[in-house]
């Protein structure tokens, strides 16, 4: 009780327990009680003691570590390709209407084509190289960055914009020093959403273009049937994308904290 | 040159079709090193009139000049000083007094100096690191005035500045304000919805009316203020003397008799609604 009084979030920690142990009984219980053959849903335990495994072992290559971190140096380059375009394209287009109105046509149509739709193409300018899976992160990502980006700066207050100008800033100081950090929340917030669906359209990249990689030693489980490899490859994506989303939201609470109640 | 001058001017606003006329035929100026304070009810066109000066809006007819030329945009020549203090939140107290000196391209090693004076001018001390939100009111609406000083323009505009404070902060400001005229005379055209601040601080004060936003009375009392000597008592002693009394006597009865139409209204002085329209199209001024 002293615990969770000093520490609020600890008082919901019983319920995200119970709920996770709820969640396994379940699915151990499935393949057990012979409800559904274990070769199609490998239980928790064996997934766990195959995840160990390919920690230690190579399998399609390489340990699902190295499998691992070719992944996020993919996902890494793709993102952070998105970022750099689409963060400062959306801030010019929150400030420059021509910009917004040169862009905004295009953009609008392309960002509803889904990220795997890229993958013929892909195939054809990258072969099987990195560019490929980067192409389809950054088409992944590079919508909720520009997006959000955008928003931000044209929510920007008025009020602070006509200070600055009385300032003596010019537009370049606008952007960088008004415009920007106003908008940070947003574009951070951004970004969160960029990685989360970057990340999503890698595997999916993985699953076929590459030859390294969580994706990819997930096809190479499913050719073996070896539907547990399969599901810690899965669970080796989750738990990357929640460090990922947990990094960013970490930056997000640090960027809001000039927000006033 | 520093002196301010309305030739002229008329403001309409044209609002869902219709046109509003906020300021009709203002002549009106602000001799160099002069303070003018401007007094009257809710939307008769004062801000509207300030922001002229500043070249954040511009009139429908008639000109304005500052030295002697004519207004097209905003400049670090005028500062202008918000109700709403207009603070970056996310820049420290020292960063947003330096603001302005960084913008109008001094260098780092040349505006620490500057910005450490003004922290101390202002009773700023120890401030500097810290950022708006952790400061109360009064301190910030000190920042805005030190963020203005810092630029050292000869024009001051300054919007109710001291309308968001309470009253004792409010008469400590004042007094600082008078201080600071006195070590550096500028020209200052203040609005208030006070008529006490204006009798206090001005040595002019112009009464308006509204529906259109005129000058309804301009009283000069200078004269009266040099002779009693009041920018050397401290505010409650001034408020004290017959000519103080009878000037803001004088000046209510104005506002109350050109008021008689007009009032009950409920026009809202500021609302914060009115920087929605101003920020489109600010956001879309490079076309
Ligand atoms: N941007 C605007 N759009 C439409 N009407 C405006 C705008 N700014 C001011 N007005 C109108 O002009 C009149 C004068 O406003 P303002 O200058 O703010 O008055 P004051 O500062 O004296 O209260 C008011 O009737 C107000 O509603
Ligand atoms: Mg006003």
């Amino acid at each position: 009780m002293a615990l969770a009084t000093q520490h609020p979030g600890l008082r919901w920690l019983p319920y995200s327990l119970a709920g996770a142990a709820i969640f396994l009984a379940v699915w151990s219980l499935l393949p057990q009680a012979g409800i559904v053959p274990s070769a199609l849903l490998p239980s928790p335990m064996a997934v766990g003691k195959t995840f160990f495994e390919l920690t230690q072992e190579p399998f399609a290559g390489y340990t699902i570590q190295q499998h691992l971190l070719s992944s996020f140096i993919r996902f890494a380059s793709g993102f952070g390709l998105a970022a750099a375009i689409g963060v400062p394209l959306g801030l010019l287009m929150g400030w420059y209407r021509w910009l917004d109105r040169a862009v905004a046509p295009i953009f609008e149509t392309i960002r509803f084509i889904a990220p795997i739709a890229w993958l013929p193409f892909a195939v054809l300018w990258f072969g099987t190289g990195i560019g490929g899976p980067i192409l389809i992160i950054f088409s992944g990502a590079f919508p909720a960055c520009l997006i959000n980006a955008y928003r931000g700066a044209r929510l920007t207050q008025g009020f602070l914009i006509e200070a600055a100008e009385t300032l003596g800033a010019k537009p370049r100081h606008i952007i960088t020093e008004v415009v920007m950090p106003s908008a940070l929340p947003s574009i951070v917030a951004g970004l969160r959403i960029g990685a989360g669906v970057g990340w999503q359209s890698l595997i999916g990249a993985e699953l076929i273009v590459v030859s390294s990689g969580v994706g990819y030693l997930m096809v190479q489980g499913q050719g073996n049937l070896a539907t547990e490899k399969v599901m810690a490859g899965m669970v080796a994506i989750g738990c990357v994308g929640v460090l990922i989303d947990v990094a960013l939201r970490a930056a997000e609470r640090h960027f809001r904290r000039f927000e006033q109640a | 040159m520093s002196s301010i001058r309305f030739e002229r001017i008329s403001r309409t606003f044209r609002v869902g079709g219709q046109l509003v006329p906020a300021l009709a035929d203002i002549d009106l100026h602000v001799d160099e090193r002069e303070f003018v304070a401007i007094v009257g009810p809710s939307g008769c066109g004062k801000t509207t009139l300030l922001r002229m000066a500043a070249g954040l809006d511009h009139p429908t007819s008639g000109r304005v000049l500052v030295g002697g030329r004519p207004v097209t945009g905003p400049g670090p020549d005028r500062a202008v000083v918000f109700q709403q203090f207009a603070l970056f939140p996310w820049k420290t107290i020292r960063d947003n007094i330096g603001f302005g000196l960084k913008c109008t391209g001094v260098s780092r090693a040349q505006r620490e100096p500057i910005v450490e004076r003004y922290l101390k001018v202002m009773g700023l001390d120890g401030h500097g690191d810290a950022y708006p939100h952790q400061l109360s009111g009064g301190m910030q609406q000190r920042v805005a005035l030190a963020r203005s000083y810092a630029l050292e323009p000869e024009v001051l505009l300054m919007d109710e500045p001291f309308g968001a404070l309470d009253a004792q902060t409010r008469i400590d400001m004042q007094e600082e304000l008078i201080r600071l005229s006195r070590v550096h005379p500028r020209t200052v055209l203040f609005i208030t919805h006070s008529v006490d601040e204006a009798v206090y601080l001005a040595d002019r004060v112009v009464a308006m009316d509204r529906r259109p936003g005129r000058v309804r009375e301009i009283m000069d009392i200078a004269q009266i203020r040099r002779s009693e000597k009041w920018g050397e008592l401290p505010v409650e002693e001034v408020m004290d003397l017959e000519s103080f009394n009878h000037l803001r006597t004088r000046i209510w009865r104005l506002l109350r008799r050109g008021d008689g139409e007009a009032s009950g209204h409920g026009v809202v002085d500021n609302p914060p609604l009115r920087t929605q329209p101003a920020q489109k199209t600010k956001l879309r001024r490079a076309q």
